[in-house]
């Protein structure tokens, strides 16, 4: 993974330096609540429902077992002993106190961690595939370009008061699973016609209020133009993006307003002006970015040995099959699988982790996976790298420590924002009701029947479960001071991206497994064999759901 | 992207003022400049007669309708750039301009700050760059780096308080106006 150099070291410090100066001028008056606000924003402190919550940025997911530890002592330290791991692939704490948050950026420092624009009106933490590296279906890796952005996105001088939040996410590979396409910017690793590598690029994605799937405003951008391109993008928007209304900034209204075509033709008059200017990258820049993510330690092995013995485990034991089928992912490399650590058993909020948990990832990452793991955006971990024939081991030790559910992709494995528990914007919470779900759904052989299905829960309209996304989308409403919860249907993240439909009038809580029930009876009554809830639904449509839900009793 | 003139432009919100000292590379100084609001909506459009004396900072909208006669006080006259105003209005113009000020109606309205990068990268604009309005000691670093070289700060701070945030940050990452290579371009790479 990326080391710093000096140069990192160096900002970082100094940011820290910065954000302690402004904390005390803070709370001794210097500084009134509005102009705080910003600055503690971009440092990822938010003021919550019962406390300051901090976010603190894992670039890209990528997480060394040294930083894991680290974590670990911080949620001890300062907070409550556990942490929670978020859609953009990022850390949240819930309880540290504002006085602290100096202290505990200096302490992620150390281990090559900040909390820099993982909030505010600025560029925030770029996304990317959690199986980057290892997919069989990758053209090649997204981290070195994920770095690049990194360094430039970071303390970008002309676009930290942009007119909102602006979000990257890039893909390497042929199934999308960075939801580009629900970004402000999507930036699709491609070959062209001459074999050239380069990327599509996607612009005007979003969630929240108004979501849109971005449209592509290039179709092929050559590898060394992605910084001077991406800037082009971001100075028009800052330039053109509306500031009266935080509703209607994001780049996606702009887009919608102007027209993607015109959009793409300012960028362009913009790009030409800067493309050959220092922003270009190299040939060397390129190589050295890839330098620290081509893992070159990987043994060989005798693949039909590994796979005879893994089947062999997998027919002594059905819960291990179970584990092998859900929560393992092909990979590139004979021998070895990437591993899904599933953060949702039942009865623990989606993405939460104890501090003695973040410690048990550090240890299986150094056991077995070269010290490395990535949170998912799906708020899960995967440690890429594991070997098959240590795959039965690796289960029993994840099982010890809560982390083999074997319900990745499915029903259960639902995104979950931390909804109206902890968050001051929510109308409804949201961790409650996915507990009630996985309760009702606890039948492995029922949910494993069903298949792939994303169900995403928000508690609010601003999106952070990605309930757009969901191919059932739940969304917490406010109605009459009540919390009443809306199904949606039809949203998916993938490269075949479509934005959830709601399905008609809300529900209370008590009513919401329920009604899940029933549309998944829809569902098996007339599914095809095999075929996925999505698929079901966009062959039959919304109607013979909605009958069921909604039908009178009789 | 030039617009229609129009010499009685909206304000995108408070106006600029006349502080009487500000920060000019680096140093604290006596403010020479003094800074034309906008025209107000039953204001005449002023002849160049009727100028001022002295050294005087116009609005865009003004300067662009008297520019070729005010040719013969270039060095006394600066023009300001409102908050929605873009740079291109200037264009190539700046090289006829000693002063170029670029006004922030909030601190959160970061417009400015591409309007800096654009005259300074790409028009190659080589005179003074001056902030005004509400901008904060905590973006000082920022506008540095996006060209600015003079800060018209409107706070009540002293203004010797703020020159240490000028240098937040020693190091940085991207190309900008004060650094013309980025880090991928600096490091020693193999």
């Amino acid at each position: 993974m990326y080391r710093y150099d000096e140069t990192d070291h160096t900002l970082i410090r100094e940011r820290v330096a910065q954000f302690r100066d402004q904390t005390k001028r803070y709370l001794s008056g210097a500084l009134n609540e509005e102009q705080f606000l910003p600055l503690r924003l971009q440092n990822g402190l938010y003021i919550q429902r019962l406390a300051p919550m901090l976010r603190i940025a894992v670039p890209y997911g990528l997480l060394s077992s040294a930083q894991l530890r680290r974590l670990a002592e911080i949620t001890r330290k300062y907070d409550k002993g556990y942490a929670h791991f978020t859609t953009r692939q990022n850390v949240q704490l819930n309880w540290p106190q504002l006085e602290d948050v100096p202290d505990i950026l200096a302490d992620l420092a150390e281990v090559e961690m900040h909390a820099v624009q993982t909030s505010g009106n600025c560029i925030r933490n770029t996304t990317t595939d959690q199986f980057a590296g290892v997919a069989q279906d990758e053209l090649v890796d997204p981290r070195p370009y994920c770095e690049l952005i990194r360094q430039w996105s970071t303390f970008h001088p002309e676009f930290a008061f942009l007119p909102r939040k602006f979000k990257i996410a890039v893909c390497g590979a042929s199934n999308d699973r960075a939801a580009i396409r629900a970004h402000d910017i999507g930036v699709q690793i491609v070959k062209n016609a001459q074999g050239e590598l380069g990327f599509q690029i996607f612009a005007g994605g979003g969630l929240g209020r108004t979501p849109v799937i971005g449209v592509v405003i290039r179709e092929f951008l050559a590898e060394q133009d992605l910084l001077s391109y991406l800037d082009a993008i971001v100075r028009v928007y800052n330039q053109l993006g509306r500031r009266d209304n935080k509703y209607k900034a994001r780049i996606k209204i702009l887009i919608k307003a102007m027209g993607a075509e015109a959009f793409a033709e300012r960028v362009e008059e913009a790009w030409q002006q800067s493309k050959n200017n220092a922003d270009k990258l190299t040939d060397d820049a390129i190589a050295w970015a890839k330098g620290f993510f081509s893992q070159c330690n990987y043994r060989s092995f005798d693949n039909t040995h590994t796979e005879a013995l893994l089947q062999k485990q997998a027919g002594e034991s059905k819960a291990f099959a179970r584990w092998l089928a859900r929560n393992s992912f092909p990979h590139r490399v004979a021998g070895y699988r990437a591993v899904t650590l599933s953060t949702k058993p039942t009865g623990v909020p989606p993405g939460d982790v104890t501090d003695h948990q973040l410690e048990a990832i550090a240890e299986l990452a150094d056991r077995y996976s070269f010290g490395e793991a990535r949170v998912t955006h799906e708020q899960n971990i995967v440690l890429a790298d594991v070997e098959q024939e240590k795959l039965f081991e690796f289960w029993q030790d994840a099982r010890k420590h809560g982390f083999a559910t074997p319900n990745i992709g499915t029903l259960t494995d639902m995104i979950c924002c931390p909804g109206g528990d902890y968050c001051s914007l929510a109308n409804a919470k949201s961790i409650p009701v996915a507990e009630a779900i996985q309760r009702k759904f606890d039948d492995l052989d029922y949910l494993y029947d069903l298949g792939d299905l994303d169900l995403n829960i928000s508690g609010c309209m601003n999106a952070c479960g990605h309930h757009h996304l969901g191919h059932i989308g739940i969304l917490g409403v406010d109605k009459r001071g009540e919390e009443f919860y809306q199904l949606q249907l039809g949203g998916s993240g993938s490269e075949q991206a479509s934005l959830a439909k709601v399905l008609g009038p809300s529900f209370s809580r008590e009513e919401v497994p329920g009604v899940v029930a029933k549309l998944l009876d829809v569902f098996v009554e007339r599914r095809l064999p095999d075929e996925l809830f999505i698929d079901t639904y966009h062959r039959i449509g919304a109607q013979p759901f909605k009958e069921r839900v909604y039908a009178k009793p009789s | 992207m030039p617009s229609p003139v129009n010499s009685h432009k909206t304000p995108a919100g408070p106006q600029p003022q006349n502080p009487a000292e500000l920060i000019v590379d680096g140093a604290v100084v006596a403010n020479d400049w003094h800074l034309l609001q906008l025209l107000g909506e039953d204001e005449p459009l002023p002849t160049v007669a009727a100028l001022p004396a002295g050294k005087l900072i116009l609005p865009v909208s003004l300067w662009l309708l008297l520019r070729q006669e005010l040719l013969s006080r270039q060095q006394e006259i600066g023009v300001w750039l409102d908050s929605d105003e873009s740079a291109e209005l200037i264009g190539d113009h700046g090289a006829e301009l000693p002063l170029i000020a670029i006004h922030f109606c909030s601190f959160a309205d970061g417009r400015g700050f591409t309007s800096a990068s654009i005259l300074r990268q790409r028009y190659g604009y080589q005179g003074e760059l001056r902030a005004t309005g509400r901008f904060m000691q905590d973006q000082l670093t920022y506008l540095r780096r996006c060209g600015f070289n003079a800060f018209a700060f409107e706070g009540g701070a002293p203004l010797d308080s703020l020159l240490d945030s000028l240098q937040d940050f020693s190091e940085s990452y991207q190309a900008a106006s004060d650094q013309p290579l980025p880090v991928f371009r600096r490091r020693p790479l193999c």
